[in-house]
């Protein structure tokens, strides 16, 4: 930190006075940290465009598994990321203000800035754990069969997607969760999911209208619908019920797709975790004036320039993960 | 502050008065980039969705530039990158662009020949 605080005398050469490419050490520093973590990222979002193109045809739709909305009943597609995008754009200007008026220094607005973009971080975090609770959680629940595919239902009028819960027969059964206790103590199974394979395919058989939906993509971009002789033929493969999502098993389609978002935006998420606990750092650091001291706001500039690489980030995972 | 700000943007077509003023014209900017990127989302066009552009729907390069127009604003008046010496942001940006567009060639290619390995080949992977 010595030489970002130089107040005018000269130090020559080697003692750090000269500043390759006009920035000054911490902030080239933090330029190295940000291109590495941007290879991380773009290794994550790399790995995930080669296992999409792998599965081209059987990858899931986004626009059909991200459609909730906090308090809100009903289908709404990319609405709520839409808007943690926008909250996370929001955070980074007030960071740029925050910067903007450390280079005037003008303390009490870089203290107001700097607690905004706290707040909208914690908001975009707070949301991003939402969106995991509900991904994990699920909404309709499906089956998967013997091959690892996921097989959702339908209604056949609407071609709207119909939850199990809807349409599962109750059928009374001996069948309990194995725990160490009522089974082989050495071994245990996790929680069984609300309906079996059987419940779901005797409501299914008495439900007419309801038609089985398959992961493959046609060439209108939706998901293939079978006629109900082939959803009922198909129907005979599953092998068991599945409810939300999770890294083995995952009720929209393909797992890897909950693999790779549980990873990269959990990774991001974590980023955002991180911008924000070091934003609070030199939240405090400022209202102690500190940078007043050094005469320089350069620290805050710094972590701006992190908080931004974050936001940068999610503009990339919003389009791969959302959008495209 | 050592560095001058440059104040304009669009190649200097729109030029503002001081850098607050720039930082929330930017900050509409990215809004209207955003909105218009939801709204393709949520309404997806048949004429940008049916075809086929380059190997990909027309939709998602417009999905993917309109994110590169955004990065590339986010990294200029955000990050300061427009301030910075222009040897320090050559480094910075053209890195990431090369190593990145090298590892997605790669990787692309080589996932789309394994789809056509399961397409094709042998072996029954959905029973």
């Amino acid at each position: 930190m010595d030489t970002t605080v130089t107040t005018g005398e000269k130090q020559n050469v080697w003692g750090g006075a000269n500043q390759p490419l006009d920035a000054s050490y911490g902030k080239m520093m933090m330029w190295f940290f940000i291109l590495s973590d941007a290879l991380t990222f773009s290794g994550f979002l790399c790995a995930y465009g080669f296992s999409r193109f792998k599965f081209m045809e059987t990858w899931p739709i986004a626009d059909e598994v991200f459609t909730h909305v906090p308090f809100f009943h009903g289908n709404f597609p990319m609405y709520y990321v839409a808007f943690m995008t926008f909250i996370l754009i929001m955070s980074s200007v007030t960071m740029v203000l925050a910067v903007d008026a450390g280079h005037k220094m003008q303390k009490n607005r870089v203290i107001w800035y700097m607690f905004m973009t706290i707040i909208g971080g914690i908001i975009f975090v707070g949301s991003q754990a939402w969106e995991w609770g509900t991904f994990i959680k699920g909404s309709y629940g499906a089956v998967e069969t013997k091959g690892g595919r996921i097989l959702q239902f339908v209604d056949a009028e609407s071609g709207h997607q119909v939850a199990i819960a809807d349409f599962a027969k109750e059928i009374a059964s001996e069948r309990t969760a194995h725990e160490r206790k009522n089974g082989i103590w050495f071994t245990k199974e996790g929680t069984l999911p609300t309906y079996t394979v059987n419940e779901v395919a005797e409501g299914f058989k008495s439900n007419s209208n309801l038609l089985v939906r398959t992961e493959t993509i046609n060439e209108h971009g939706h998901k293939t619908v079978l006629s109900r002789e082939e959803s009922l033929k198909k129907l005979m493969s599953a092998s068991q019920v599945v409810e939300g999502a999770n890294l083995i098993h995952n009720e929209y389609g393909s797992r890897l797709f909950a693999d790779f978002f549980f990873f990269i935006t959990g990774f991001h998420g974590f980023h955002v975790f991180s911008g924000i606990v070091i934003n609070i750092v030199i939240f405090f650091n400022v209202i102690v004036g500190t940078y007043e001291k050094r005469r320089s706001y350069e620290m805050v500039e710094k972590v701006g320039l992190y908080w931004h690489f974050v936001d940068l980030v999610w503009v990339f995972v919003f389009t791969f993960f959302y959008l495209v | 502050m050592a560095h001058e700000q440059k104040l304009e943007i669009f190649r200097g077509l729109l030029k503002f008065k001081s850098n607050v003023g720039k930082i929330w014209g930017v900050l509409i900017f990215l809004s209207i980039i955003t909105a218009i990127e939801v709204a393709l989302g949520i309404v997806r066009p048949a004429f940008l969705v049916d075809s086929i552009v380059l190997g990909m729907k027309p939709l998602n390069w417009i999905f993917i530039i309109l994110t590169l127009v955004k990065a590339y604003y986010i990294a200029w008046d955000f990050m300061h990158l427009r301030d910075e010496n222009k040897f320090l942001r050559r480094s910075i940006v053209w890195t990431p662009i090369f190593l990145v567009l090298y590892l997605a060639f790669i990787l692309l290619v080589e996932g789309n020949y394994i789809h056509e390995v399961y397409k094709v080949g042998f072996m029954k992977w959905n029973f």
